[in-house]
């Protein structure tokens, strides 16, 4: 620290003495700013006609500070990170989803003796809202993130995840409740998912999604609410086969993503 | 407050045009909109005049990324634009305000500044400051912490060019950006646009052949997916003749550079 300029310096500088050079000027600034005891010495020596003036600094200051607008409160980082992760276009969807689910394990209580539809349905959960999570059509600021460097494969997996996250503690509380396999539930849904994205790079998201819905319905669903039996591919021993579809799946659907950077999609 | 400069922004640029086009081609659906269009801009801002369906929306739209070309070379900030190409690096230095835009209407202005500025990956400390800044140079300040779907048609235009300089763009499209403004704010968009384009190239679509003239410094004219026309106002205003449609000497050079150009087409 520099020493201590004297008190006759500084009334000399509080009365704004020309005598003072420009260099002892800098010098006794720059010593203020960081000393406290001087500061205090110096509004000692203040003449009256600078108290003024600082006093008309302060209401001027205080008079524009009214006219502007309050600053702006600290964001909540939950709020940021809800705007950010789960866009307001996913919401109905995944309302829908849960509502299905929901019903799937109401009825699951009713009708005793048949196959579980939580089980059933379980694949297809999360592909609703990873079919709308970037869609021209369903995203109205579509057009505006496409210029942005999150366009296509940033977005698309941003909110995929937003999905999981919701879709797979759904399936968590409806597996409790209907006592159906976690293994079973949770590693058919992931792979459906990767399916959904692997497929997505050769004809679009949104085609790939309703394309396995309708089969997946078709072939398994169908079939076995008309026989009321519990399919094959879902018995307890093919868990295993499931989880390394699953790794799989995602693995090739990680190595084929790059499509998803291109400028045009099939959406 | 200083705003820090990354190292990309120091860096010399060795593209010799911001926008360089070849013979470029964009369909608009199964139509060639934008049909051998040869366009060379640089910094400054550049005024996109053309009739109804002359391409302009379309050749902004490809110019942002968002679509692919169909034919032709596209190169943006020295980077080639074409189907396979990784376009992150080039949409992080990029603005646009779409013709139509699309906004999620529970944010708030700040919000929606916010997520733009995020999904151009800005540093995460300098969101909250560039989204202030460009809140109050588009002067939607006493709007800031509105929701989008209370604002007037004119505010949710500044909005949108309040997301498409948010992160200084080296490239920044507005297509159509006057529309809605009341003429007061219009000359304080001209004041912008002067701003922005001292160091950035702005390329701006409009009807309003005075914006055009009083705020940009070179007039780009289009008509039929071609480049009808190139050069500065004062030659723009120089073109037209007594005879000519319009009320305005700009609006009559405009007028008889369509003319021309459809006498030379309909030989």
């Amino acid at each position: 620290m520099t020493t201590h300029p004297s008190l006759t310096q500084i009334d000399r500088y509080a009365a704004g003495d020309p005598g003072l050079d420009e260099a002892s000027v800098w010098a006794i600034e720059v010593h203020l700013e960081d000393c406290a005891d001087c500061r205090a010495r110096l509004a000692a020596s203040t003449t009256a006609d600078a108290r003024s003036l600082i006093e008309r600094v302060a209401m001027n200051l205080d008079h524009e500070l009214a006219k502007s607008p309050a600053p702006a409160g600290r964001v909540r980082s939950w709020s940021v990170l809800r705007q950010r992760w789960l866009v307001g276009t996913l919401l109905p969807w995944l309302a829908m989803t849960v509502a299905v689910l929901a019903c799937a394990v109401l009825l699951g209580e009713l009708w005793v003796g048949r196959p579980s539809l939580v089980l059933l349905v379980a694949p297809l959960a999360p592909l609703p809202g990873v079919a709308v999570a970037w869609h021209r059509r369903i995203d109205p600021a579509w057009e505006v993130i496409a210029a942005t460097p999150a366009a296509g494969l940033t977005t698309l997996l941003r909110r995929t995840a937003a999905v999981l996250a919701v879709v797979i503690p759904a399936l968590v509380l409806a597996g409790a409740r209907t006592g159906v396999s976690l293994a079973l539930m949770l590693a058919p849904c992931l792979a459906f998912t990767a399916a959904t994205l692997l497929l997505g790079t050769l004809i679009g998201v949104r085609r790939a999604a309703i394309g396995l819905i309708t089969a997946w319905t078709l072939v398994v669903i169908a079939p076995s609410l008309t026989t009321a039996r519990i399919p094959a591919v879902l018995a307890v021993e093919s868990a295993r086969i499931w989880a390394l579809a699953a790794v799989v799946l995602t693995i090739a659907a990680f190595l084929r993503i790059d499509g998803f950077r291109r400028i045009a999609q099939h959406d | 407050m200083m705003r820090a400069l990354s190292t990309a922004e120091t860096a010399a640029t060795i593209h010799p045009w911001a926008i360089h086009a070849e013979g470029l081609q964009v369909r608009a659906g199964r139509y060639l909109a934008v049909n051998g269009l040869d366009l060379t801009l640089n910094t400054g801002v550049h005024g996109l005049l053309g009739p109804n369906g002359a391409g302009k929306t379309t050749l902004i739209r490809a110019l942002a990324t968002v679509l692919t070309p169909a034919g032709g070379q596209l190169t943006l900030l020295g980077h080639s634009v074409g189907g396979r190409c990784d376009l992150r690096s080039v949409r992080r230095t990029l603005g646009y305000l779409p013709q139509h835009f699309g906004f999620y209407p529970r944010f708030t202005v700040r919000e929606f500044v916010g997520y733009m500025a995020w999904l151009k990956e800005m540093p995460k400390t300098d969101i909250p400051a560039a989204v202030q800044r460009a809140i109050d140079r588009v002067g939607l300040t006493a709007k800031a912490d509105a929701r989008l779907k209370t604002l007037s048609g004119g505010m949710l235009r500044r909005a949108g060019i309040a997301q498409a300089i948010v992160n200084d763009p080296q490239l920044l499209l507005l297509d159509e950006p006057t529309v809605g403004l009341d003429p007061e704010q219009r000359l304080d968009f001209r004041e912008l646009l002067r701003d922005l384009g001292t160091d950035s190239c702005v390329l701006v679509s409009t009807h309003l052949v005075e914006d055009v003239v009083a705020a940009c410094t070179d007039v780009v004219v289009v008509n039929d997916g071609r480049l009808v026309w190139q050069g500065t106002p004062d030659v723009l205003t120089a073109q037209g003749a007594q005879g000519d449609a319009g009320d305005s000497p700009a609006e009559r050079g405009y007028s008889a550079l369509l003319r021309l150009h459809r006498a030379e087409a309909a030989r």
